[in-house]
């Protein structure tokens, strides 16, 4: 490996993590628009034209607040709990490709951090390490409420996961591979979109996706009505912009594993590679706004029941019918 | 009490798994977000599950009662403002009627519609707020705007005919502070046209949404007799199945003069509270609209002196406020000051029938039901 090489992916890591971390930011934003015009308001409008510099002033509110750590925490778990949300949030983007490749100065450059050839198992593993940042920040801020949040959501995901996991062993049946890069040059065409071949696995993905980045209706972990702020009650100032910044960067993390495992990746007709990959994104992320602005929520037993009662089955029964068809 | 309060943990509870685990106690309150004003529930929990719940009540008590020996009549009145800030046309209403049956003031008939109308849609607003509450503690942000986006004309019309959108001092001794303003009845009509189908809007985002149904539907359910033994009215009392609303059985101002139904639930559960309010904001629509259209030409207001002096007497008036029974006894001794002036709300039965129906049930229910309830903490605490 050469250093050129080495630059090229130093340069793609930096550009990826700065676009994901600025498309958090704007994430809250377009949020907050949207949410406000479906409740008939008009959300931010005076940083900036339209409230667009609106993330910018909320994060130098968060940077400049006071850092508190209430005395009765455990010090070290409740510091690392932030970074354990925040890091693994943005570490499955690396396998996500999100163009076909360039030629630049006679160099072939793929438009994808890591071709992982074992992708989708590495998106898998990376992002069930979240739950451990909500337990951690539960236990540590030996507080009942957060506790009880902690408790919530470690529950839930662990539950979820299970049902994302079946519906991606259904792409990975469908496709035959498990690197993403492939998959996504597999659904060259609209007709071959994984999300027609078998839509009873990206219902669930869909929905499993929701419940583990804590989004309404499955936001229970946060329910301010019962916990007050959930997980996270006890943190203050930047430690509290982590925890929101890695449930952005979740959120379009799972939005853009959706896109190129059920929606043909970056390909499209007409307009760049790239764009096409960024408005499929969005696509997922209006609709999670959109449902914010619409259902009530769950009750934790509830939800728990739905997880393992009529997700668990029906992904199941999908896996094994995909397996049967694939056979005959 | 005290010793529950004092203790840091429960008491251990042995499992078949060979795991010890332990109840906890929670402080729901005073400052949580749901339960709207000062109240603190003590929760004694098992991980999500309810074993206890201690209401503890309080915390906004400013001595109304007291106060009002010390006032003339007309001044009391601003302070039953403050009693249920959410519809203080009825605590001016419910504490001028027992005077006025102490003086026996004859009322003008202008006065009398004015009241209806001015009460029927407080209790639209009213009613408008817990919808909005109610749903909020669903996890349902939107409604939360819709109804408050609503509220505002009828605060506007307040606004426009006393000056004031919260605490209005309307209703006086006699009738009423001031006619009402050049356009009122056109605007008014106009609201009612205007929020009649948005009352659908809010049924189409809530009452059969399968989540709303599953966070409702037989929770909370509060048996009838349970109810009445606790001295619970109002939709509460309604939603557990008894038609019992003041306005018809025990009826006062010209409320026997005007067409309308009492809505009544089934089962007593979240659900039915819930729609007995929806179906109640309709009926309210219906009696305003009646109210406008038999309005007649008049004086506003008997003619009494400011500081006037009632014969020697004692009455209980009660009146049916959006939350329940709300009562007023007033004892007079022929000075221009009460004796004794106790007002009832009925926010505090419904707090305290609370503890019998949340036992073994989830903490997402006991918020729900917290809230189907309608409880505020001044009308508790006076």
């Amino acid at each position: 490996m050469d250093w050129i090489t080495i630059v090229i992916i130093a340069v793609k890591v930096v550009v990826v993590f700065a676009v994901l971390l600025t498309g958090c930011a704007w994430m809250t934003w377009l949020e907050r628009k949207l949410v406000a015009r479906i409740q008939t308001r008009l959300g931010p409008m005076n940083a900036g034209f339209q409230g667009l510099l609106q993330p910018i002033a909320d994060m130098i509110k968060l940077l400049l607040k006071e850092d508190i750590s209430p005395k009765h925490v455990d010090k070290m778990i409740y510091a690392l709990a932030p970074l354990a949300a925040f890091i693994p949030a943005t570490l499955s983007i690396a396998v996500v490709p999100f163009g076909s490749s360039v030629e630049l100065f006679g160099r072939h450059i793929d438009l994808v951090i890591s071709n992982l050839n074992i992708g989708i198992l590495y998106v898998l593993a990376v992002t069930s390490l979240g739950v451990y940042a909500i337990a951690m920040a539960g236990w540590s801020s030996n507080s009942k409420y957060s506790l009880l949040g902690g408790i919530r959501s470690a529950a839930q995901m662990i539950s979820y996961e299970i049902g994302l996991g079946l519906s991606i062993v259904v792409v990975v049946l469908l496709s035959g591979t498990v690197n993403l890069v492939e998959m996504v040059n597999q659904q060259s065409s609209i007709l071959q979109w994984n999300v027609f071949a078998n839509p009873v696995a990206f219902l669930i993905y869909f929905i499993c996706a929701v419940a583990e980045t804590n989004r309404n209706p499955f936001d229970l972990p946060e329910a301010e009505s019962e916990l007050v702020a959930g997980y996270f009650t006890e943190y203050s100032s930047m430690k509290f912009g982590m925890f929101f910044v890695g449930e952005y960067a979740n959120m379009i993390t799972v939005g853009a594993i959706a896109t190129t495992l059920f929606f043909g990746g970056w390909q499209g007709p007409f307009l760049p590679p790239v764009l096409w990959f960024v408005i499929k994104v969005a696509a997922f992320m209006v609709f999670y706004i959109w449902t914010r602005g619409t259902l009530p929520r769950f009750r934790y037993d509830q939800l728990m029941n739905f997880g393992w009662k009529v997700l668990l089955p029906v992904a199941v029964l999908n896996v094994l019918v995909t397996a049967l068809i694939k056979l005959w | 009490m005290d010793d529950i309060t004092e203790s840091v943990n429960g008491q251990l509870i042995s499992t078949d798994s060979g795991f010890d685990t332990q109840e906890f106690f929670v402080n729901m309150g005073p400052q949580h977000p749901s339960t709207h004003g000062v109240c603190r529930l003590l929760l004694t929990m098992d991980g999500e599950v309810v074993k206890a719940c201690q209401p503890h009540i309080g915390y906004l008590h400013r001595a109304i009662e007291k106060i009002s020996e010390n006032r003339t009549y007309a001044q009391i009145i601003p302070l039953t403002d403050r009693f249920e800030y959410l519809m203080s046309m009825a605590c001016n209403w419910v504490f001028c009627l027992g005077v006025e049956k102490i003086a026996q003031v004859e009322i003008p008939e202008r006065a009398e519609h004015i009241r209806v109308i001015m009460v029927e849609l407080n209790r639209i607003a009213s009613h408008l707020v817990w919808l909005a509450t109610f749903a909020l503690d669903l996890g349902a942000i939107t409604p939360f705007l819709y109804c408050l986006r609503e509220r505002e004309y009828i605060m506007d019309l307040f606004e426009s005919t006393c000056g004031q959108r919260l605490l209005y001092n309307y209703i006086r001794v006699g009738g009423v502070s001031r006619d009402l303003p050049v356009g009122f009845e056109k605007k008014c009509r106009e609201f009612l046209d205007y929020f009649t189908p948005l009352i659908d809007d809010y049924e189409d985002l809530l009452t059969n949404n399968p989540i709303f149904l599953s966070r409702t539907k037989n929770i909370g359910i509060l048996p009838r007799e349970l109810a009445i033994n606790y001295g619970v009215s109002g939709p509460v009392l309604r939603g557990s199945g008894l038609k019992w609303d003041l306005r018809k059985d025990d009826t006062y101002g010209f409320y026997d003069k005007f067409d309308f139904d009492i809505p009544t639930g089934t089962v007593g559960d979240t659900w039915d509270r819930y729609i007995v309010r929806i179906r109640e904001m309709r009926e309210a629509v219906k009696i305003v609209r009646q109210a406008l259209d038999g309005l007649p030409e008049g004086e506003f207001r008997a003619k009494i002196r400011p500081s006037f002096k009632p014969a020697v007497g004692e009455c209980y008036t009660r009146i049916e406020s959006a939350r329940g029974e709300m009562g007023a006894y007033i004892i007079s001794d022929g000075t221009a000051k009460p004796t004794r002036v106790k007002l009832r709300g009925s926010s505090y039965n419904h707090i305290m029938v609370l503890p019998e129906i949340v036992d073994g049930l989830k903490i997402a229910d006991l918020v729900a039901i917290f809230a189907s309830f309608d409880a505020i903490m001044p009308e508790v605490d006076r």
